[in-house]
C-alpha cells in the first residue's frame, strides 16, 4: 500500500456486502475441499473468529441435503493459555472453549479467524486443539490475510489478500460484536 | 576554649550575648569582643539549657553491636543533650554497683554528656527480688532513678516495697506500666487498626490499670513515682487526677508518641514496632494537651537503637524500639511549639529542668544565669531538615521519622562549657579533666 | 496485579476478573487433558512456615495445571527452624530461580513485608498470614457462592458480583484470616455481611468494620441468609477462656442438627460453607456438613480454579 497515505486515516477495504460475498465464496471452497459436509467442524477463534465461523456454518448447512443444524458444525476454540506472549502483554482473560456435540475426534476441523498476520495465534490454536482431541485434518480459513508471517503457516481459504505495511492496523468489525460490518486499514499512528 | 555567643534568644526571649568561660556562664547582656573567646553568631537562634533525657538505652554493656556508651552519647550531644539516663536493661543488667559504675565510667571517659545510669529495681529485671538499690545509690554513679524498663514491676507487693525502699536514698521508681497478662503476644495498639491487620492488640487498659495502681501505692507509702512513656489518653487522665490529689508522681512522654499513630503499622514496617505501641490520633492529642497543662512533666526519648537485622525482618520477629535522641527536639518543636501549645521556656522545662530534678542531676537543667554551669544548646528553629538515619551518630538506623522533613536543628551543644557540637556537627568530647 | 496480599486491595473489576478467569480454569479441569501451558517454564515456590497440607496441595495443583514447576519449601526441619531469617530464606529462593512465591506464615503481615521490601522483587501470593488474611480462600468462597447462586437462578455467573446476597460468617472471627478476607471481598462484591460470634472471639475494634455484628446465631438464621460460613474453632482456644467449654460453644454458635432442621423447615435456600478442616460436632454437625446445602467439597474443587486464576493473573501480563 501507499506508504505516504495520511496517518490514522481509516480506509475501508471490505464493505459489509463485500464481507458477505467473500464468506459465501469461502463457504463453497470449504465444501469443495471437504467434498461435502461430512465430518466438518468449524472452530472460531475468539473473539471475531467465532461469529465468522457461525456465518460460514449457516451457509454450509444450507447447501447440505436435509435439515442440517448449523450449530452442529460450529464451535469456539480459546487459545489464551497457549499464547507465546502471555508475559509481554496485559493480562488476557480467557474465553470459553465450546465444541460441537460430535466433538473433534477424527473430524475435519476448519479453524476460522478474522485476520492472519504473524501466524502465532494459529500456532497456539493448533496446540490448544491437540489438548481437546485428534482431528483427521486441520484446515485454516481467514477473512483477511495481511502477510508478514513469522511462522511457517498458511491459510487454506482466504477471503481477501491484503498487502499491508507493518505499521498499519487492520480492523475487522462484525455486527455480532461491533454493531457494523466492515474491514478497514488504519495508517501508522 | 571560651565562647562568646552573640545575639542568642534565651528561651525565645530578646537577643543577648552570652560569654562562656571556664565551663560556666561568665557574662550575660551586651558583651564587647572578649579576648580569645570564639565568637558564635547566634542571631535568630534559641538558647536553651542542655537537654536531659530521662530515658535512654545505651545498650552497653552487652549489645555493643546496637550502640555503645560512646556512640549513644554522641547521638545525645547531636540532639542537644548534655545528660542522659541510661536504662538498666543491659547485659549484664545494671542491678549492682559494679555495673552502674562501669556505665558511669564509660560515659565519663566518652565525654559527650553526663551519663547517669539507671539501676534495676529487681535482680536481673526478673521481678522477684529487689536489687541492691542502696549500693547503687551510694556508688560513684550516684543512682537516683530505678527502673525495670522494658518489663513492668508487676507484683503489687514488690512495687510497694520498691517505692518505700527508695525513699531512704531520695530515689524514684520509673515504672514501665504494662499489665503482662493483658499484653501477652501483643504486637501493636489494640483498636480498629489491629482488628484489620489481625495483630494481637495491646489494650490501653493494660497501661492505665498499672498506672492507677501505682499512683495509689505511691500515695499510700508517700514515695516518688515516675511513669515512663505514657501513651494513652486514659493514662493522662489518671495522672491528672493523681496530681490533683497531691500524689508525688511525674510522667514522661516520648517524642514518637506525640506524633505517630498506629496507622503507621498498616505498612507492617517494623521500624514502627515499639513498646508501648503507637496509639490513636485521640491519644496523641491528649498527650500533647497533657504536656501543655503540666500533667506530663518531661520528654523522655526511649532511644532504643537496634542492629539492622532486628528490624529488616517480618513484624513478628522484629525487636521493639526506635531511635530518638537526634530527632527529639525537632519533634518537640513540631508538635508543641509550632502548634502553639508552649513556648521555648516550656520546652526548657520539659526537656531539661524537670528531667534533671527527677533524676537529681546536679549541674543540669539549671537557669541560664551568671555563674551557672554552661550546659547549653543553641537551636535554629527556622531550619528544616530531612531525617536520614544513615547520617546519624547513633548506630541504630531504626528512626521512625526517616524521610520526614522536620523543623529545628541543633547548631551547638555546650557540655560544661565545652562545645560537643558546633555548626551542627559533632565537635570534640570534653576530656575528663577539662 | 503485582501481588495478592489482601482482598482489601482488589477493586470490584479485578475481583470479578479473577472469578471470571477462574470459571474458565474450572472448565479446563473437567477436560481429559487438564494441563494448560500458560506458565510453562515458570517456577512457583510454595513457602510454608506453617503446616497446611490442604492449602499447599491446592496451590501445587493450581501451579501444575498451568504447567509451572513447583518447589515446596516447608519450614519444618529446614534452616528456618535453625534461625534463618525470612529475608535470607526468600533470597535463597530467588537465587534458585523462583518466579513467584506463595507464602503461608504465622505472622500477620509477613507476605506484605516480603512484597514491600527489596528482598526479592517477585510476585507474592498470601496463602494465609497469622490472623490477618487468606485472600485466595475468600476468592474461592465468593466463586462458590456466585456459581451456586447462578445455578439456583439458572443464569451465568460470568461478569457478576454478589450484589444483595446476605452472608453470615460464624465463629472465631478474632483469630480468623478467612473472616477478614471474606469481609472485604464480600463487601467489594456487594454482599451484606453479618459476623456472628461470642463477644470474646470478636476483635476489639471490629465495630468499625463494614458489617453487622451479632451474638445470636438463631436470630441471624431466622432473618434469612443466603450462606452461612462456619469457621473452624481451633483446639487451643478451648484452653484460653474464650468460652466455657465446647458443649456450650456448640449450643450457642454451632450449626447443629437443630439449627439445620430449622433451616430445612423454613424452606430457605441457605448454603452451608466451611473453609475446612472441620471440627465435626463442634462448629458444625455431621448432618450439616454432609447435607445437600453444604458446599464444602465444591469449595475445595473451586480452590484450585481460583488459585490457577490468581497465579495466571500474577505471572502473565507485563513484566516491566
Amino acid at each position: 500500500m501507499n506508504e505516504n497515505s495520511v496517518p490514522d486515516a481509516a480506509r475501508t477495504v471490505l464493505t459489509g456486502d463485500d464481507i458477505e460475498r467473500v464468506l459465501t465464496r469461502v463457504a463453497f471452497e470449504i465444501i469443495e475441499a471437504n467434498k461435502g459436509t461430512d465430518d466438518l467442524v468449524l472452530l472460531g477463534i475468539p473473539s471475531r473468529g467465532f461469529p465468522l465461523a457461525q456465518r460460514l456454518a449457516a451457509r454450509i448447512a444450507a447447501t447440505a441435503p436435509g435439515n442440517l443444524d448449523p450449530a452442529s458444525l460450529v464451535g469456539q476454540l480459546d487459545i489464551t493459555m497457549y499464547r507465546d506472549d502471555l508475559r509481554h502483554s496485559t493480562t488476557r482473560t480467557p474465553s470459553p472453549t465450546r465444541l460441537p456435540a460430535g466433538g473433534i475426534e477424527g473430524k475435519v476441523v476448519v479453524l476460522v479467524d478474522d485476520v492472519l498476520y504473524s501466524g502465532r495465534t494459529i500456532r497456539a490454536a493448533l496446540d490448544a486443539l491437540a489438548d481437546w482431541g485428534r482431528p483427521r485434518i486441520v484446515r485454516l480459513a481467514v477473512l483477511v490475510d495481511r502477510g508478514h508471517r513469522e511462522l511457517p503457516i498458511r491459510a487454506d481459504h482466504v477471503g481477501k489478500n491484503l498487502p499491508t505495511a507493518k505499521s498499519e492496523k487492520v480492523r475487522v468489525h462484525l455486527a455480532e460484536i461491533d454493531g457494523k460490518n466492515e474491514v478497514v486499514i488504519e495508517g501508522a499512528a | 576554649m571560651n565562647y562568646l555567643i552573640q545575639q542568642a534568644s534565651i528561651l525565645g526571649g530578646e537577643p543577648v550575648d552570652v560569654l562562656i568561660a571556664d565551663g560556666k556562664i561568665a557574662q550575660l547582656g551586651s558583651i564587647a569582643a572578649a579576648g580569645d573567646a570564639q565568637v558564635i553568631d547566634a542571631r535568630n537562634l534559641v538558647l536553651l539549657p542542655g537537654l536531659v533525657d530521662t530515658h535512654t538505652h545505651l545498650r552497653e554493656p552487652g549489645r555493643e553491636d546496637a550502640e555503645t556508651v560512646e556512640t549513644g552519647s554522641q547521638a545525645a550531644a547531636r540532639g542537644g543533650y548534655t545528660a542522659v539516663h541510661a536504662m538498666a536493661n543491659s547485659t549484664p543488667v545494671a542491678d549492682t554497683a559494679g555495673v552502674v559504675e562501669q556505665v558511669y565510667e564509660l560515659g565519663r571517659k566518652a565525654g559527650w554528656v553526663d551519663v547517669r545510669p539507671v539501676g534495676a529495681v529487681t535482680v536481673g529485671l526478673a521481678g522477684k527480688q529487689l536489687s541492691e538499690i542502696g549500693a547503687m545509690a551510694d556508688s560513684r554513679a550516684q543512682v537516683k532513678m530505678f527502673s525495670d524498663d522494658g518489663i513492668c514491676v508487676w507484683d503489687p507487693l514488690l512495687m510497694r516495697r520498691a517505692l518505700e525502699y527508695v525513699k531512704a536514698f531520695d530515689g524514684v521508681i520509673a515504672q514501665h506500666a504494662q499489665e503482662p497478662r493483658l499484653t501477652e503476644g501483643a504486637q501493636m495498639n489494640e483498636g480498629e487498626v489491629s482488628a484489620i491487620l489481625g495483630m494481637p492488640g495491646w489494650p490501653a487498659v493494660a497501661e492505665e490499670s498499672i498506672i492507677a495502681r501505682d499512683v495509689l501505692l505511691a500515695e499510700h507509702v508517700g514515695a516518688r513515682l515516675h511513669v515512663c512513656h505514657v501513651s494513652t489518653a486514659g493514662s493522662v487522665e489518671i495522672i491528672r487526677w493523681a496530681k490533683a490529689r497531691g500524689i508525688q508522681v511525674t510522667a514522661e512522654v516520648t517524642p514518637h508518641h506525640l506524633l505517630l499513630t498506629d496507622e503507621k503499622v498498616r505498612t507492617y514496617d517494623p521500624v514502627f514496632k515499639v513498646n508501648p505501641p503507637l496509639r490513636r490520633e485521640e491519644d496523641v492529642m491528649a498527650l500533647r494537651a497533657g504536656v501543655a497543662d503540666g500533667t506530663i512533666d518531661v520528654i523522655g526519648t526511649d532511644h532504643a537503637p537496634h542492629p539492622s537485622e532486628a528490624k529488616d525482618c517480618e513484624w513478628g520477629a522484629a525487636a521493639m524500639g526506635m531511635t530518638g535522641l537526634e530527632t527529639a527536639l525537632s519533634i518537640v518543636q513540631h508538635t508543641l511549639v509550632d502548634t502553639g501549645l508552649m513556648g521555648w521556656a516550656g520546652v526548657a522545662r520539659i526537656t531539661s529542668q524537670v528531667p534533671a530534678q527527677i533524676g537529681r542531676v546536679a549541674d543540669q537543667g539549671r537557669p541560664i544565669a551568671i555563674g551557672e554551669p554552661a550546659n547549653l544548646v543553641l537551636v535554629d528553629p527556622a531550619a528544616r531538615w530531612i531525617v536520614d538515619p544513615a547520617a546519624m551518630a547513633t548506630k541504630g538506623r531504626n528512626s521512625p521519622f526517616a524521610g520526614m522533613e522536620l523543623p529545628g536543628s541543633v547548631r551547638a551543644t555546650f557540655f560544661h562549657g565545652h562545645a560537643t557540637v558546633l555548626d551542627g556537627q559533632l565537635a570534640t568530647p570534653r576530656t575528663a579533666n577539662a | 496485579m503485582k501481588h495478592l496480599l489482601s482482598t482489601a486491595d482488589l477493586t470490584r473489576e479485578e475481583a470479578i476478573a479473577i472469578l471470571d478467569i477462574a470459571e474458565e480454569m474450572r472448565e479446563s479441569s473437567t477436560r481429559a487433558i487438564k494441563k494448560l501451558p500458560a506458565l510453562r517454564g515458570r517456577t512457583v515456590v510454595n513457602l510454608f512456615f506453617e503446616d497446611s497440607t490442604r492449602t499447599r496441595i491446592s496451590f501445587e495443583a493450581a501451579a501444575k495445571r498451568l504447567s509451572a514447576d513447583v518447589i515446596n519449601f516447608s519450614a519444618k526441619g529446614s534452616s528456618v527452624s535453625k534461625g534463618e531469617s525470612l529475608k535470607d530464606t526468600a533470597q535463597t529462593l530467588l537465587a534458585i530461580g523462583a518466579d513467584a512465591v506463595v507464602i503461608r506464615h504465622p505472622d500477620s503481615g509477613a507476605p506484605a513485608r516480603l512484597a514491600a521490601t527489596d528482598w526479592i522483587g517477585l510476585p507474592i501470593v498470601n496463602a494465609g498470614d497469622g490472623t490477618h488474611e487468606h485472600p485466595t480462600q475468600a476468592l474461592l468462597d465468593a466463586f462458590t457462592l456466585r456459581r451456586q447462586v447462578a445455578l439456583r437462578d439458572g443464569t451465568s455467573p460470568a461478569g457478576r458480583g454478589l450484589d444483595g446476597l446476605k452472608v453470615a460468617i460464624v465463629g472465631d472471627i478474632l483469630h480468623s484470616r478467612v473472616a477478614r478476607s471474606n469481609l472485604w471481598l464480600l463487601n467489594t462484591l456487594g454482599a451484606e455481611v453479618t459476623m456472628v460470634a461470642p463477644p470474646t472471639l470478636l476483635p476489639f475494634g471490629a465495630g468499625s468494620w463494614p458489617c453487622a455484628i451479632s451474638y445470636d446465631l438463631d436470630a441471624v438464621i431466622a432473618s434469612g441468609v443466603d450462606a452461612l460460613m462456619m469457621l473452624r474453632v481451633q483446639g487451643e482456644r478451648m484452653n484460653a477462656a474464650y468460652f466455657p467449654n465446647p458443649r456450650e460453644y456448640s449450643r450457642y454458635w454451632g450449626l447443629d442438627d437443630a439449627r439445620l432442621a430449622q433451616l430445612d423447615a423454613s424452606g430457605a435456600e441457605t448454603l452451608i460453607m466451611h473453609p475446612g478442616p472441620m471440627n465435626r460436632g463442634l462448629e458444625i454437625s455431621s448432618a450439616a456438613a454432609d447435607s445437600p446445602r453444604s458446599t464444602v467439597l465444591d469449595q475445595v474443587t473451586n480452590g484450585v480454579a481460583v488459585r490457577m486464576a490468581s497465579l495466571y493473573m500474577l505471572l502473565s501480563g507485563d513484566l516491566i
